[in-house]
């Protein structure tokens, strides 16, 4: 069966989607990911969706729902890499995707988490020096 | 017509034709319409000549002169159109094209009468087919001119809608798109696509959308400018919109329109200021070492 990989990287999670996404293998996604990200403690997750050329209304709910779940995991999930023509499908369906953060590339997603992740470090007060 | 139903005219046309065109271009060359700036005499008498060839070509063949849209006429129709879209270009008006073909009718009604002489019926008759046909030809010059003008609407909208939407690099990471002009769907979306690609290009994080040339804001111009920031979002770079004059913010306010999710500024200059804080860059005034 199709898989999309989920890489483990620190305290990050990596997905690359590669392949078009059809309806069953977003859903494995899902199911996948909410386990990884229980089983590894993830602080964050990033989605790389470069790759990706076709969105419909399914896909785009369905990264919002897995933004959704990460946050009630307490992982921050970022979308990276959206192309134009995405972007611009996802508006004009009324998708915005209001709770999920954006970068442009995996570099400046990361640098996101990292920052984020400090953020949360300080208010904890475990990052103080 | 003769017995069968069968308009001369077309034979009739064709013994004549020399005759016929010396009278058409006298016609045309006296018509109050005549644009001798625009075009020459020698190239009027070429186009002339040509066309009647082809309608005496058409004429003879099936269906004959009932119908200009049967295959027979297609010459003659293509000619027609490429001298009405020609002279659309070199600024001749509608009247002043169709007089081409319309001044043929004189010429034509008085070989009908030399002919027929003595048979009124059928005079009346082939006048009528004559009428028909010319009529026909000249409602189809005056489509193929209205056409031609048509397209070069739809070229300078399009050249128009390219200039009108630059996208320019103001500092490493931070892109400005001034917008003037009125926002409508299309032009939206061509915004959108140019910021979006320059945004890939350039990788830059922010994006500030100045609309102090946009005279007005309505509802649907505001749709316009967040779905363009949502789009934005989703790559990844924020959108700053500046150049909200006093007015605006008012008929946005009174409007309705949601704009809370969006950093605003009033000027360029500020918002330039935001972009700057926010990539964590900052300009100071050069120490003068001399």
């Amino acid at each position: 069966m199709e898989q999309i990989p989920i890489l483990k990287m620190g305290d990050y999670l990596l997905v690359t989607i590669q392949v078009d996404m059809h309806d069953r293998l977003a859903l494995t996604l899902q199911d996948d990911l909410t386990e990884k990200i229980a089983k590894t403690r993830a602080r964050g997750v990033l989605i790389d969706i470069s790759s990706l050329e076709i969105v419909d209304s399914f896909i785009g709910r369905m990264l919002g729902n897995i933004a959704a779940m990460a946050r009630v995991l307490d992982a921050e999930t970022i979308v990276v890499g959206m192309r134009p023509a995405v972007a611009i499908t996802l508006v004009e369906l009324g998708l915005s995707l209001p709770g999920v953060r954006t970068a442009l590339n995996v570099e400046k997603g990361m640098s996101l988490l990292q920052g984020a992740g400090a953020e949360q470090e300080n208010v904890n007060g475990l990052g103080e020096r | 017509m003769d017995s069968n139903g069968k308009s001369r005219i077309p034979e009739m046309i064709a013994r004549n034709e020399s005759e016929l065109l010396a009278n058409w271009l006298r016609e045309q060359l006296a018509a109050t319409t005549l644009r001798g700036d625009l075009m020459k005499e020698s190239e009027l008498r070429e186009q002339s000549r040509q066309f009647l060839n082809m309608v005496v070509r058409a004429a003879s063949q099936q269906p004959g002169l009932d119908n200009i849209s049967a295959p027979a006429w297609e010459e003659a129709r293509e000619f027609l159109a490429g001298i009405s879209r020609s002279r659309a270009h070199q600024g001749f008006s509608p009247s002043e094209t169709a007089t081409f073909v319309f001044s043929l009718k004189q010429p034509l009604f008085s070989l009908l009468r030399k002919e027929l002489e003595g048979d009124p019926r059928k005079l009346a008759d082939e006048m009528w087919v004559a009428t028909a046909l010319l009529d026909k030809l000249g409602l189809f010059t005056t489509e193929a001119y209205q056409k031609g003008r048509e397209e070069v609407i739809v070229r300078q909208q399009q050249e128009l809608l390219e200039l009108s939407t630059p996208v320019v690099v103001l500092w490493e990471g931070v892109l400005a798109l001034p917008l003037i002009g009125t926002l409508d769907s299309a032009r939206t979306q061509v915004v959108m696509e140019s910021l979006l690609q320059k945004i890939v290009e350039t990788g830059a994080g922010i994006a500030i959308i100045d609309i102090t040339g946009v005279p007005t804001v309505d509802t649907l111009v505001a749709q316009h400018l967040l779905k363009t920031v949502s789009a934005a979002r989703l790559m990844g770079a924020d959108c700053i919109i500046s150049g909200i004059r006093p007015q605006i913010a008012q008929t946005i306010v009174h409007l309705g329109v949601n704009l809370t999710d969006v950093i605003t500024k009033s000027s360029l200059a500020d918002a330039f200021a935001v972009a700057l804080r926010r990539s964590r860059m900052e300009i100071t005034r050069a120490v003068n070492h001399g």
